[in-house]
């Protein structure tokens, strides 16, 4: 089988708008690895929620194709092929948080053994064991992020897509997630597709970064991260974290000088 | 107990200048008649006495508070619960209907919610005269329905629950649409994430979600079912029923009839109103929904 999880080639996505068509992606091509961190990172407009969106077939593109796991975006999701996160929680304040992560199994017709089985593993996974219970609000933010990704897990998926699931918590909280979240990571050998807006946070995540820039949406620079998989937080001190991240800078500044 | 005073005292403030001008009114609306009593009579009448006798009269064109307060007793507790002249028997039978109304009204309206949600045909197709339905004036379509109901045959409680539906049902349509409407974008999203179906979308996602709009649409549809049941018991001389109540009191000039079938019908209203709202609190607390 191949290594290519997702494919993308030649992707355009237009949406036709009163004030004329806007080019939300165009001409996109690109690899992902199976089981590589994969970050988006641009401006906004840049289409790199549309991107991860059109992937995830939330979003029908209108040029090009997108393949994952060899079959088309639609076919991929009904395979449950991918969890996606949210900007924000969206846990549901009537179900506890046991019942919002057994929500996609419910949906998705698993027996009730075979629920609290997976459950209790995604739960152990985000190190929410002891908050099964608990309603959403009685968690704090970052909490209910971990809850999220544990319901975005639960059915077992190969690939995460995230959509700047950090981006409204505070710097610290976000630290210790993405710490968290690399942790997650090496332990399910999952393909994650990431976007953000933070250089550090796509730098210290990813083995790969996309840099995007906007009118149209477009992909400018890909850097394949020369960080190792095991990432103390203190590697962001390194040279090499900062040369890296200055060739993000680099390519983001890049995409700018079109405007 | 002084917190209890406190949070008491408005409200006592306001309702003791309100029976302070309810007396008011009755001592000068019922004076022309005692005035003209007396000067039949060749009498004069001191203040006291005109005092006295404009809040006694047997039928008062404004009856004094106490007068009112005495009927409504009299109403409530001074008749076997199963007599004619008892206000609980008179209330039972226009609150059956009322919650009959009530019932098939919230039910249409959460049905035609639902269907309007769904199906983009009906939202552009059923508003229109769901709106309309509520610019008739209720008191032209009551006898209508009580006749056509009539002539079929039918009378009683089924006749009145239909006006009472009629009143009830819109400000459920309205407010389990706008509930139903509520789950975001993201929410939608994530449903389609994981491929559901628009049943379990409806039912695990838009039901649940809109249910602290559909309680509030509830409380004014119970009131209102109400009030169209009253409306339905004018027409037709019917005989039970607090409408029934109003009507002949207004018939025989028994101004304290009226004013305690009044005052019954907005005890009952209360109470309706009331219970929703409890039934709502705790639904909404066990659910984490509570504001």
């Amino acid at each position: 089988m191949d290594d290519t999880v997702i494919k993308a080639q030649g992707v355009g996505l237009t949406f036709q708008t009163a004030d004329g068509p806007i080019h939300a992606l165009k001409d996109v091509d690109l690899d992902i690895d199976r089981g590589e961190f994969v970050s988006f990172i641009g401006p906004s407009g840049c289409g790199k929620t549309t991107f991860l969106r059109s992937i995830a077939a939330l979003e029908t593109v209108t040029a090009g194709q997108i393949s994952v796991n060899g079959m088309t975006p639609d076919q991929a999701r009904k395979a449950r092929a991918y969890g996606y996160v949210f900007q924000a929680p969206g846990l549901y304040p009537w179900r506890t948080i046991r019942g919002n992560i057994s929500l996609p199994l419910e949906i998705m017709g698993f027996s009730r053994e075979e629920r609290a089985k997976r459950i209790a593993h995604v739960l152990e996974l985000v190190e929410l064991e002891n908050f099964g219970g608990k309603y959403p609000w009685q968690l704090s933010g970052g909490m209910q992020q971990r809850a999220s990704i544990a319901r975005a897990l639960a059915f077992d998926a190969d690939i995460l897509l995230m959509d700047e699931p950090f981006g409204a918590l505070d710097e610290i909280v976000r630290d210790r997630l993405n710490e968290a979240l690399l942790t997650l990571w090496a332990k399910t050998q999952k393909t994650i597709g990431f976007v953000t807006h933070s250089i550090p946070e796509a730098v210290y995540l990813s083995t790969k970064i996309v840099v995007m820039s906007p009118r149209p949406g477009r992909i400018t620079r890909v850097i394949q991260s020369t960080l190792p998989r095991e990432r103390p937080l203190e590697i962001r001190d390194t040279p090499e974290f900062i040369a890296l991240a200055h060739e993000v800078r680099e390519g983001l500044r890049e995409g700018h000088s079109y405007d | 107990m002084t917190r209890v005073w406190r949070n008491a005292a408005p409200v006592l403030t306001v309702l003791m200048v309100i029976i302070a001008i309810w007396y008011l009114g009755a001592v000068r609306m019922n004076a022309t008649w005692e005035r003209d009593q007396a000067a039949r009579a060749s009498e004069e009448l001191t203040t006291s006495q005109m005092i006295t006798r404009t809040l006694t009269q047997d039928r008062p064109i404004l009856p004094a508070p106490h007068q009112v307060a005495v009927g409504l007793y009299d109403g409530i507790a001074g008749q076997a619960i199963t007599s004619r002249r008892s206000l609980v028997w008179h209330a039972w039978v226009t609150l059956s209907a009322t919650l009959a109304g009530f019932a098939i009204g919230a039910g249409a309206g959460i049905l035609l919610a639902v269907g309007i949600v769904h199906s983009r045909s009906m939202d552009q197709s059923v508003m229109p005269w769901a709106v309309a339905s509520q610019t008739v004036p209720i008191l032209a379509i009551a006898p209508m329905v009580i006749v056509v109901f009539a002539s079929a045959g039918i009378t009683g409680l089924l006749p009145k629950a239909i006006i009472a539906a009629w009143l009830s049902f819109f400000p459920v349509l309205v407010g389990m649409v706008k509930g139903l409407r509520t789950p975001d974008a993201m929410q939608l999203d994530q449903m389609k994430s994981w491929s559901a179906s628009d049943n379990q979308q409806f039912w695990r996602l838009r039901l649940p979600s809109s249910l602290p709009y559909l309680f509030t649409s509830l409380k004014v549809a119970i009131a209102a079912a109400l009030v169209g049941t009253i409306v339905g018991e004018l027409p037709a001389g019917a005989t039970a029923g607090l409408g029934a109540r109003l009507l002949s009191g207004s018939y025989y000039g028994q101004t304290v009839q009226i004013w305690s079938a009044l005052f019954a019908a907005a005890l009952l209203a209360a109470g309706l109103v009331a219970i929703v709202g409890i039934i709502e609190k705790a639904t909404l607390r066990r659910m984490g929904l509570a504001r």
